[in-house]
């Protein structure tokens, strides 16, 4: 008897069929992601989740009875009272009664199990792209990596590659003619043998002389020469580390509800999820504004109240200021997120406009505006009313400029305008 | 072994815990207690310890330690992963591999009671079934399995390089849906040897490789109305027709498929025919183990090697396993074939040992013989679930169980009570039992009956159908639609009474739009 411990195994036996299983079904996942994430809160999504599909991409289907119909025998334990020919009324259901059809798969009309955080994401946010993402800048102090590269004739002996060094040797000495090792034995036993036995001494001599011209070559010829060693080649590939920095921008003045507020915050939390997963090192930077920006922290941005004016241009001011300050724009990827009810001081909209137009989106990777609104006034904004900052970045809107404007109005459509937004382009389109 | 065996009277264990030196110990007792005193012979054995993680994998893939990689695999997965963590279920205790050595799995978090429990049951129990059953002689190869489970990973991890993912997995889909369809039930001239079709296939593919010779690409082909003059009756011969095992008539006859894609077919036909004896078996093979471990427990017991609370503690589970819920016990869910088979093994004993003048009238060759083990042995060995309880089940057991037999006809508003356990009805359920068990009668009666391969091609199967139970619509169409896939022209599906012959419905589905490759 043997006892095995298997316990430290590699994990994970079945990864390369979960893989499959979630390609086999992804449509029917896709859409349940997409579902269950317009249900909960931006906070949860990054949790993995049980999601429940419909089996009909992922049924194993086989030949086998229906569930009802025809004639059926059942044996069943546990008679109390019943004698022969007594009648029972038929359960609602057929099945259930030692019905020993297959069972699998049958009369299940969800298929549910548990994605995991990645998975999620990944199917979340796939096919969403960040626009311009040519911009990855190479910083100087890169890392690097070692890659293979071939095969050289020089390096340290922990590379030597014994695979092609023992090829060449090979070859080498079949070419030279190297006698091998098992021809001079056996004419050594041919001489000590005809030695003791003394016959044949002309034999005797030209397996000497033959032995002696063995032995000579093989002096000659090495079995490893130094042209025949090989070490593996390695070489140092720079890394890119690409970054990118994320300003939110939010009105904070008054109007400002806490919904608002809300669907701000929703949209930063999408946008940062989103830059996560492509850049591997994500800044960023919290400017609020009344009639004055200031960069301030996260918990300060999102829930501390403030009074006053709206003047956006004070917001892209400390923008501006930041990213010369910190963030040069040839190493890093900027994008912004602007998020207001649409209320500005009339006398700024001209110096905002201007602000962002020459100043920046140059800087930009892509500016977001949105437009939040409370969530009972649909009929004014529907009737299309335009706000005064809508109305102003109107102006500033060109098709070459990466400036991007929507509307949001509940929780629900948050998620549909971010991917409106990112959403791969078309081939061709 | 350095180990110290402890004295015979003395306890093996105490405690929850477990380590190898006490499993060591304890399986040496059960091995005495099984050669010697049950006369059990078994495959060598090999114990893994893994996780509840590792048992999941291998719940996933049909409880082999090896398998190939296919999506359905990731489901099962998927769904035993959930029920799992949301504590809706339970794990095995334990998983055993017909192979030789015999693999049984057994958890780490299980106590030493439970370990010595599966010890019993498994490395002994099923391991006895399997090497001495007549039908695992018959129809598998337990040496040569793990290796060629290994030959089907690699060949068909290759084809997925070769020929990509898709085109594997449509294979492999399609191969999966008739697998049930995809046995041989009746005996071959020579067992099957496993490890020579590793061989065969590779020579095969060399050979090929070999004799490859473009210049026959060129030579013109028969103009061919040769075989359109065929008599039916003569074609069908040529064919082999009628065929039950399409799985293997597909392998052969498919006019469209790729040498890898009959491979594959033929691996997905092996694993089939490998697990068609444990699913005529189960309820033998699981009352065989629970027979098993109950005999060694009580005897390790009664030698005074386990104390008190381990028998309490395996007294417990045992129960719990072998509990059988009423009909009408919201818990029911069918007759539980560690119940009836344990029961049903106890029975043989009780009748070789304490025989009632029923017994002797019953079953007059083994009712007071004395060796209930050799009855038993002999029994594990010769039958299969069905032939088994229509040997062995006694109007005793039926009438302790309070067996009776429900008719349900769909032309009916109600359920008939047939026959209950009295002395009319016995045989009739002890029949009636007994077809619950019979693959043969369970599964539905498939066969390829015609193809014109001068003509159309279309492929034709027929579903003889017995008390008037069709086929699964909806399932049925998506089988049809696999086969219409390896075949690579129509398939049609007609569904014949076998009392009338008359033709009760048709399913039909087109050829594939484009060939499999």
């Amino acid at each position: 008897m043997n006892i095995i411990d298997r316990r430290l195994n590699p994990q994970g036996k079945s990864l390369a069929n979960r893989q499959r299983f979630l390609r086999r079904a992804k449509e029917q996942v896709v859409k349940a992601v997409r579902e269950a994430s317009g249900k909960r809160g931006i906070q949860d999504i990054e949790s993995g989740d049980k999601i429940s599909i419909s089996t009909g991409g992922v049924r194993e289907p086989s030949l086998h009875r229906a569930g009802s119909g025809g004639v059926r025998d059942y044996v069943v334990p546990g008679n109390k009272q019943y004698v022969e020919g007594d009648t029972i009324p038929r359960p609602e259901q057929g099945g259930g009664r030692g019905n020993e059809g297959s069972p699998d798969g049958d009369g299940e009309d969800d298929f549910r199990f548990v994605l995991s955080r990645e998975e999620f994401l990944d199917i979340f946010l796939e096919d969403l792209e960040l626009p311009d993402l040519v911009k990855q800048k190479v910083k100087q102090s890169e890392s690097h990596s070692l890659t293979r590269a071939g095969y050289s004739v020089s390096g340290s002996p922990a590379n030597l590659n014994l695979v092609r060094t023992m090829r060449n040797s090979l070859s080498r000495r079949i070419a030279l003619k190297r006698p091998k090792a098992s021809e001079m034995t056996e004419l050594e036993e041919e001489i000590a043998a005809l030695e003791e036995s003394g016959a044949d001494p002309d034999r005797l001599q030209e397996l000497r002389h033959a032995l002696e011209r063995h032995v000579f070559r093989a002096r000659r010829i090495p079995f490893i020469d130094p042209i025949d060693v090989r070490y593996n080649r390695f070489e140092t590939v720079p890394k890119p580390i690409a970054q990118a920095v994320m300003f939110c921008l939010m009105d904070v003045s008054g109007s400002m509800t806490e919904h608002m507020k809300d669907l701000a915050k929703r949209f930063f939390m999408l946008l940062y999820l989103f830059l996560k997963r492509r850049y591997r090192s994500v800044d960023i930077v919290f400017i609020r504004h009344t009639h004055e920006a200031k960069e301030v922290d996260e918990e300060t941005f999102f829930y501390s109240t403030e009074t006053g004016g709206t003047v956006v241009s004070t917001a892209l001011e400390e923008m501006k200021r930041i990213v010369a300050e910190r963030y040069p724009d040839n190493e890093w990827n900027i994008y912004a997120a602007q998020a207001s009810d649409g209320d500005n001081m009339s006398s700024d909209n001209a110096r905002s406009a201007a602000l962002l137009r020459d100043q920046i989106l140059p800087l930009c990777q892509y500016f977001a505006y949105i437009e939040v609104a409370a969530e009972h006034n649909m009929g004014l904004s529907a009737l299309g009313r335009e706000t005064e900052l809508w109305r102003t970045y109107k102006l500033v809107q060109r098709p070459d400029l990466p400036l991007a404007m929507r509307r949001v109005r509940s929780r629900r459509e948050i998620f549909p305008v971010f991917r409106d937004l990112f959403a791969r382009e078309k081939a061709g389109a | 072994m350095t180990t110290v065996i402890a004295k015979p009277e003395g306890l093996l264990y105490q405690g929850a815990d477990w380590d190898y030196d006490k499993i060591k110990r304890v399986y040496d007792a059960i091995d005495t207690i099984a050669s010697k005193e049950m006369g059990l012979s078994t495959y060598p054995n090999q114990i893994e310890v893994i996780t509840a993680e590792q048992m999941l994998d291998a719940y996933s893939s049909i409880g082999m330690p090896l398998m190939y990689k296919h999506w359905s695999f990731g489901k099962h997965f998927a769904r035993d992963e959930m029920l799992y963590r949301k504590g809706l279920r339970g794990l095995a205790y334990e998983i055993v591999i017909n192979s030789s050595p015999c693999i049984s799995y057994i958890m780490e978090e299980n106590t030493m009671t439970m370990q010595t429990l599966v010890i019993a049951h498994a490395a002994f129990g099923h391991n006895h079934f399997f090497k001495n059953n007549q039908l695992f002689l018959q129809w598998t190869d337990a040496e040569g399995i793990l290796d060629y489970l290994e030959f089907a990973k690699s060949f068909i991890s290759q084809c997925e390089d070769r020929y990509g993912l898709p085109a594997v997995e449509r294979v492999l889909d399609a191969a999966h849906a008739i697998m049930n369809q995809g046995v041989h039930k009746y005996p071959k001239k020579r067992p099957l040897d496993l490890r020579l079709e590793q061989k065969r296939e590779r020579e095969r593919q060399e050979y090929q490789e070999q004799t490859f010779n473009d210049l026959w690409r060129t030579v013109p082909k028969p103009t061919g109305s040769r075989q359109g003059s065929r008599s039916a009756s003569e074609r069908r011969k040529l064919l082999g027709l009628p065929e039950e095992n399409l799985l293997y008539f597909l392998e052969k006859k498919a006019p469209r498929l790729e040498h890898w894609q009959r491979e594959l077919l033929r691996i997905v036909r092996h694993i089939a025919q490998y697990f068609y004896p444990q699913k005529q078996t189960k309820l033998m093979n699981e009352g065989c183990a629970t027979y098993t471990h109950y005999t060694i427990m009580n005897r390790l017991h009664e030698k005074g090697m386990i104390d008190e609370g381990a028998m309490l503690e395996f007294l417990h589970s045992h129960t719990s396993v072998v509990f059988q819920p009423e009909f009408d016990d919201p818990r029911f869910s069918g007759i539980n074939p560690y119940a009836l088979g344990f029961a049903m093994m106890q029975d043989i004993q009780r009748i070789c040992e304490n025989p009632t003048d029923e017994d002797r009238q019953w079953f007059p060759d083994i009712a007071g013989r004395g060796d209930g083990m050799g009855a038993l042995r002999e029994a594990w060995a010769n039958y299969r679930d069905e032939s088994f309880v229509l040997q062995y089940l006694s109007p005793h057991l039926i009438r302790k169980l309070k067996l009776f037999s429900v008719r349900d006809d769909s032309e009916d508003p109600y359920l008939l009570v047939d026959t209950i356990h009295n002395e009319r009805g016995y045989r009739q359920i002890r029949r009636m039992l007994a077809r619950q068990y019979d693959l043969g009668y369970l599964e539905p009666d498939i066969q390829v009956v015609d193809v014109d391969l001068a003509g159309d091609r279309k492929l034709i199967l027929n579903h003889r159908v017995t008390n008037g139970v069709l086929l699964d619509e909806a399932d049925a169409k998506a089988v049809l639609r696999h086969i219409a896939n390896l075949w690579g022209y129509e398939v049609q599906l007609v569904e014949v009474s076998s009392v009338s012959e008359a033709v009760l419905k048709e399913h039909a589905v087109t050829a594939p739009s484009a060939a499999l490759t």
